[in-house]
């Protein structure tokens, strides 16, 4: 890097009219890139497919064994191995000059695009066989997909406002904070009000599992049992009571981070081994087309 | 009676004292504290400490290698004994006094400044050695020759109330994890108060008490990020701020505070004061010791072999302005061969310098390239032989043939160009290269970017066969604060250049000489206003350093205009027609500006009708801007009021200062870190930006990350001079960092972070499909610690933080890493603009 700072006086590494086009950026999300340009391809994709099938004489009837159902098939199976790579691609940043965020937009129209393109690859033909299996799983990865995106496009607000600029960790120190409060405040209550609090901060905040992480409701939470119980108006109860408080809004933050990002996260859990299952039906699928023709 | 005197025992008079010792001369050496070397002997437990720069041999009685700070004091401890130095602890020197006859004519001004500004000038007269060195225990030593190697930290101030001086009152805090159980106040709620009363309290298991008294309710000294992490620990009772709280009194268990609400008396064990630190200025200047400027920075005037201007009295290391160990060491050698009268010994930066010099054409000797430089570049011309030697440490010479390009248009670049031989030929109009102006030999170039922190303004080519010298930014800083004249040359030549470069071509030297006669550079504070709505004064002023925002009155609330960076000029329409000012003009930061008087720059424009018409066209454009916003408050107040506020916010968080920042668009982002995981990956494993942390306005959150400043806080003060701008513009810390910490301290953002470079992870591949190392991003810290361990080297700390990914095909990884299009990487001049600000991102 020395050498660099040491380096010609002269005009950079030419990187400055690309870095300029970036400063001067439009913040646009990925849905929009490029003034949809990836909508306007998928859209002409689908057209010139549907059209070609209307518009082919294909014999002895539509399917993905004339010619034309070849092709159409052979587009569709390109584009899907092409859009797993996408798992790739988001975790290998270098080398090469590309963006995620024109991929994602690429990947998303082009995904939708296979609704048209492998349907017609079928020539409407449904059946119990392998071949159906490869279709439906790939409706269902598309349809988790649409899920994603739907999400993608209304979360993000909640989840910023949610944060009010803390971050996780900060979050986690701010409940031990009011935890250890909470320890020495409660030490003057009775014996069971003591423990209801005990076993509040005994607690896992984490307990309830994926449900409660998902939906946000904690049935079990042993903060509301305690805020429930705890009453009466010595100084060291109203204290606790206060305390208890901060802590369940703590908690709630917390639990709201988890819920949103949950959302924003499990279809992938989807969305993912689908895609594999998918790779796998679709080996299957042409292996059995070619051996047994 | 000794030869010499030596005051310090750092790198510096550990290496004066055993040069000594070595040559027999009779000498001692005078450590205020009660063990050698108290720097470093204050560097974190376990510190690497590097030798830099490693191109320089080292000179001196005594070893130094990069290592251990243990292993290094420990070293240095044996070899002092080793050479029988004669060393006297608890030995602090307090005043040093000429013994011998007044020396006629040789008086000393110290200059000191009120707080309000006014100015007291006190004269001494300088007496001929032998001096007498005054100790704080009231003890003196005699010496022929002094040698004052005291570094620079200077002496904490003290707490001054009834009980300051109890044992358990202290100025420094080496390892908060080794109080446990104590009532302790921190004093002062600078950074560095702070830092200690935070350690202190993190770890509940060490159950401290610990308060922090903050005199008022702000907290102007530190950082931002300090203040709210300080905040929150507070929140979280884990420590109390006392505001509005003084000490009145200290007993042994007991601290009484005068508060708002009158006095009370607290539980304290143990009392932390970190109220500042007072530079060894004044003591020095006490001493018979000018310096080269008023200016904060600058250092001792010296001749060629460290001899002050009291004749007899040295300075070495770090106090004259050489902050590397080695280099410290190598002068402690040298001195004490130039007081025992070697005169022929070369300095050992002579072949570093040498190297310069290789590629030049015209065989001369360093020392003649040396004096041709300074005799032919006219801002040189006052400097002295030691001056040069150092200068030239961080400067270049460089031959460049006819029609060669020295720096082109829009290059990034802060360094100054003097020309020693030769000349060049700037290309103003960047449509017609045609087009040039000469600069001749003598004169300098490029001082645009230096003073202002942008781009190079124009192509810069030689004209002949040219030699000119590469100031760095900080040689030429350096520069200005040793020569006075060289600083207002410069200021003369930029003014100049700037008034040519308003209107683009057409205007000559002659035309503007009047203008740049009158004109008046002014600093002004972050948030001063220089023009005021509705006032009717009629001056020009051109935006020298910093940026500034246009503001205006609409119905009740101040609306943001736009913002200006360096180099804009504002004021014209006022003085063009006459009218009031139409908006308010403030410093969006600290910046400076260059006065014109109206009438002056009405004259020109007279002169001048294509200027005129520029000025016009010109006033147009900003005048449709007003009119646009102006009309959009109407219909579309909502709006207005977001982005005046939206720009405000961004304004507050440093983006003013900016080049190039990342912002994330919280409507769009859904926390996948996938750019920070990029970072990671493209960076040594280390992620260089926080996602999280940093504030947030309607959506828009500025994330902990460089924001590459154009005038860099960071690189203020950085021993090995290791951080620089980049070719593309970026600021970055190379190899040579020392890991000091300086700049994490400096940077008022909080982006930079120390740490050791991880191992290298299995690739993607192994993790995907075998699940092998910590897969993508920043790999846990017990991860890399394992790794590190199993490794068996251990890497040094070093300073990191974002360089725009350099060297990377594509650009910033983060941005590129976004899935959704949230993060993205702007400047301020391109984005606090309406329509950046209000678009509607989904
Ligand atoms: C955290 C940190 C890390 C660093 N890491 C490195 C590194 O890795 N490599 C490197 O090359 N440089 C490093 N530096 C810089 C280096 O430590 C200093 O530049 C160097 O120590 C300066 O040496 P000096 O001899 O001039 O003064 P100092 O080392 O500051 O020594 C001055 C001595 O004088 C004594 N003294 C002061 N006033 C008086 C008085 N009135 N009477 C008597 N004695 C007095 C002090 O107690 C002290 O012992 C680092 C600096 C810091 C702060
Ligand atoms: C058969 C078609 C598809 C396949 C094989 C496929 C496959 C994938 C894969 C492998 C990933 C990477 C996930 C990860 O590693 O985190 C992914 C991500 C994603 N897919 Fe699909 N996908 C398909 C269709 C779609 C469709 C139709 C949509 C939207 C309508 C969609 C939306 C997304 C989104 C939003 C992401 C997340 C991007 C990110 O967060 O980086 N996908 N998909
Ligand atoms: S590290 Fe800090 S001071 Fe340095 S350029 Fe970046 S933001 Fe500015
Ligand atoms: S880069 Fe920072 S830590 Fe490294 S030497 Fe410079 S100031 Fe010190």
């Amino acid at each position: 890097m020395a050498s660099k700072a040491a380096g010609k006086a002269t005009g950079g590494t030419g990187r400055f009219t690309q870095d300029e086009q970036r400063r001067d950026s439009d913040h646009v999300s990925f849905l929009k890139h490029k003034g949809f340009r990836w909508l306007w391809i998928a859209l002409g994709l689908c057209g010139a497919s549907i059209a070609g099938y209307l518009l082919i004489d294909q014999q002895p009837r539509p399917n993905g064994g004339t010619w034309y159902g070849y092709t159409l098939g052979t587009i569709g199976f390109a584009l899907i191995l092409w859009l797993s790579l996408l798992g790739v691609r988001k975790r290998r940043i270098n080398p090469g000059v590309w963006s995620l965020k024109a991929w994602t937009s690429a990947h998303v129209y082009l995904g939708l695009s296979l609704i048209v393109i492998g349907t017609l690859h079928t020539g409407f033909q449904i059946g119990w066989n392998v071949h159906t299996l490869a279709y439906v799983l790939m409706l269902l990865v598309i349809f988790t997909g649409i899920y994603g995106v739907w999400v993608y496009a209304t979360l993000p607000q909640s989840l910023s406002a949610n944060r009010k600029e803390m971050t996780r960790k900060q979050m986690l120190e701010a409940l031990t904070a009011i935890d250890r409060q909470l320890e020495s405040a409660a030490q003057p209550l009775g014996r069971a009000e003591a423990d209801l609090v005990i076993e509040a901060l005994g607690q896992d905040i984490f307990a309830g599992g994926p449900l409660a992480r998902l939906t946000g409701s904690y049935p079990g939470c042993a903060t509301a049992r305690a805020l429930k119980s705890i009453g009466g108006s010595s100084e060291a109860a109203t204290r606790v009571t206060a305390l208890l408080e901060k802590r369940s809004e703590q908690l709630a933050q917390i639990r709201g981070q988890l819920r949103i990002r949950a959302m924003l996260e499990i279809w992938l859990f989807i969305h993912i081994p689908l895609t594999i299952a998918l790779i796998a039906a679709l080996t299957a699928h042409v292996i059995s087309v070619f051996f047994y023709w | 009676m000794f030869k010499v005197a030596i005051i310090g025992s750092g790198p510096a008079g550990l290496s004066a004292a055993a040069r000594a010792a070595a040559l027999g001369l009779s000498h001692v050496l005078l450590e205020k504290t009660d063990h050698l070397s108290d720097t470093i002997y204050k560097y974190q437990k376990g510190k690497h400490v590097m030798a830099t720069p490693s191109n320089l041999v080292l000179r001196s009685d005594i070893d130094f290698d990069a290592g251990k700070r243990e292993t290094i004091l420990g070293i240095w401890d044996e070899q002092i004994a080793g050479h029988k130095v004669n060393v006297k602890y608890h030995a602090e020197a307090k005043a040093i006094r000429g013994t011998g006859d007044p020396i006629p004519g040789s008086v000393q001004q110290i200059v000191s400044r009120a707080r309000d500004g006014t100015k007291n000038v006190k004269e001494i007269q300088r007496h001929a050695p032998p001096y007498a060195i005054e100790l704080t225990n009231g003890e003196t030593v005699m010496a022929e020759n002094v040698i004052l190697a005291i570094g620079t930290q200077g002496n904490p101030n003290r707490m001054r109330c009834p009980g300051a001086d109890l044992p358990h009152v202290q100025y420094q805090l080496d390892d908060p994890a080794e109080y446990v159980d104590e009532h302790i106040v921190i004093v002062g709620t600078g950074d560095a108060g702070i830092e200690n009363a935070r350690g202190l309290a993190e770890d509940p298991a060490q159950r401290n008490t610990v308060s922090i008294l903050n005199r008022g309710t702000e907290f102007p000294t530190a950082k931002a990020a300090n203040v709210s992490a300080l905040m929150a620990d507070h929140e979280a009772g884990k420590l109390t701020v006392r505001n509005e709280s003084e000490t009145k009194s200290i007993e042994p268990g007991w601290i009484t505070l005068t508060t708002r609400d009158g006095e009370i008396r607290i539980r304290c064990d143990r009392i932390i004061a970190r109220i500042g630190s007072a530079p060894p200025r004044a003591f020095v200047e006490e001493c018979g010791i000018e310096f080269t400027s008023e200016d904060r920075g600058a250092f001792p005037k010296l001749s060629p072999v460290f001899e002050s201007t009291a004749p007899g009295i040295f300075v070495i290391g770090a106090l004259a302005g050489y902050p590397l160990i080695k280099h410290c060491m190598n002068q402690g050698h040298d001195v004490i061969e130039f007081i025992n009268g070697n005169t022929d010994l070369k300095p050992a930066d002579e072949p570093i310098i040498a190297a310069k010099f290789a590629n030049l054409p015209g065989n001369r000797s360093t020392e003649e390239w040396l004096e041709f430089l300074r005799a032919n570049v006219s801002i040189l011309n006052g400097m002295n032989p030691l001056q040069m030697r150092e200068f030239m440490l961080d400067s270049e010479a460089k031959f460049y043939a006819p029609g060669e390009v020295i720096f082109e248009r829009n290059a990034p670049g802060s360094s100054l160009f003097g020309i020693a031989s030769g000349s060049v030929a700037v290309e103003v109009n960047p449509a017609d290269p045609s087009i040039t102006i000469p600069i001749e030999t003598g004169s300098i170039f490029g001082e645009v970017g230096l003073i202002s922190g942008r781009r190079r303004g124009a192509t810069i080519r030689a004209a002949e066969d040219t030699i000119v010298v590469e100031i760095s930014r900080l040689a030429a800083l350096k520069l200005q604060s040793q020569v006075p004249s060289a600083k207002k040359a410069i200021e003369r030549i930029s003014i100049e250049r700037q008034l040519l470069q308003m209107f683009g071509s057409g205007l000559t030297r002659e035309d503007v000489a009047p203008l740049v006669e009158a004109a008046q550079v002014q600093e002004k504070r972050a948030g001063e206003i220089v023009v005021t709505e509705g006032a009717d004064d009629k001056d020009v002023y051109i935006i020298r350093r910093g940026s500034m925002i246009v503001e205006k009155q609409i119905g009740d609330r101040p609306v943001f205009l736009s913002y200006l960076p360096a180099g804009s000029y504002f004021g014209e329409m006022a003085v063009v027609d006459g009218s009031t000012r139409t908006a308010t003009v403030k410093a969006a930061i600290k910046s400076e500006v260059i006065r014109l008087p109206g009438e002056g720059f009405l004259e020109l424009l007279e002169k001048n009708p294509r200027l005129r018409e520029r000025a016009l066209k010109d006033m147009e454009g900003r005048r449709a801007t007003n009119a646009f916003i102006e009309g959009q408050k109407d219909s579309f107040s909502g709006a207005v009021d977001l982005y005046s506020k939206t720009a405000q916010f961004l304004v507050d968080n440093g983006i003013g200062e900016a080049t190039d920042v990342l912002l994330i668009d919280e409507k769009l982002c859904i926390g996948c870190d996938n750019c920070e995981k990029a970072c990671a990956d493209s960076h040594d494993g280390l992620s260089r930006l926080d996602r999280e942390a940093g504030k947030t306005y309607a959506h828009l959150h500025v994330p902990t990350s460089c924001r590459h400043c154009e005038h860099p806080h960071c690189m203020a003060d950085c021993p090995p001079n290791a951080i620089k701008r980049g070719p593309d513009g970026e600021v970055f810390i190379d190899e040579t960092c020392i890991g000091c910490g300086n700049c994490q301290r400096n940077c008022p953002y909080g982006v930079i972070r120390m740490d050791a470079k991880p191992p290298k992870k299995p690739s993607l591949l192994q993790w995907m499909l075998f699940g092998k190392g910590p897969g993508p991003g920043e790999a846990s810290y017990s991860w890399r610690k394992k790794a590190a361990e199993a490794e068996g080297v251990q890497k040094p700390k070093q300073a990191i933080k974002c360089d725009m990914c350099s060297g990377i095909d594509g650009g910033p990884a983060c941005v590129r890493a976004c899935p959704t299009g949230a993060a993205i990487r702007v400047s301020p001049d391109k984005f606090l603009t309406f329509t950046k600000l209000t678009e509607d991102a989904e």
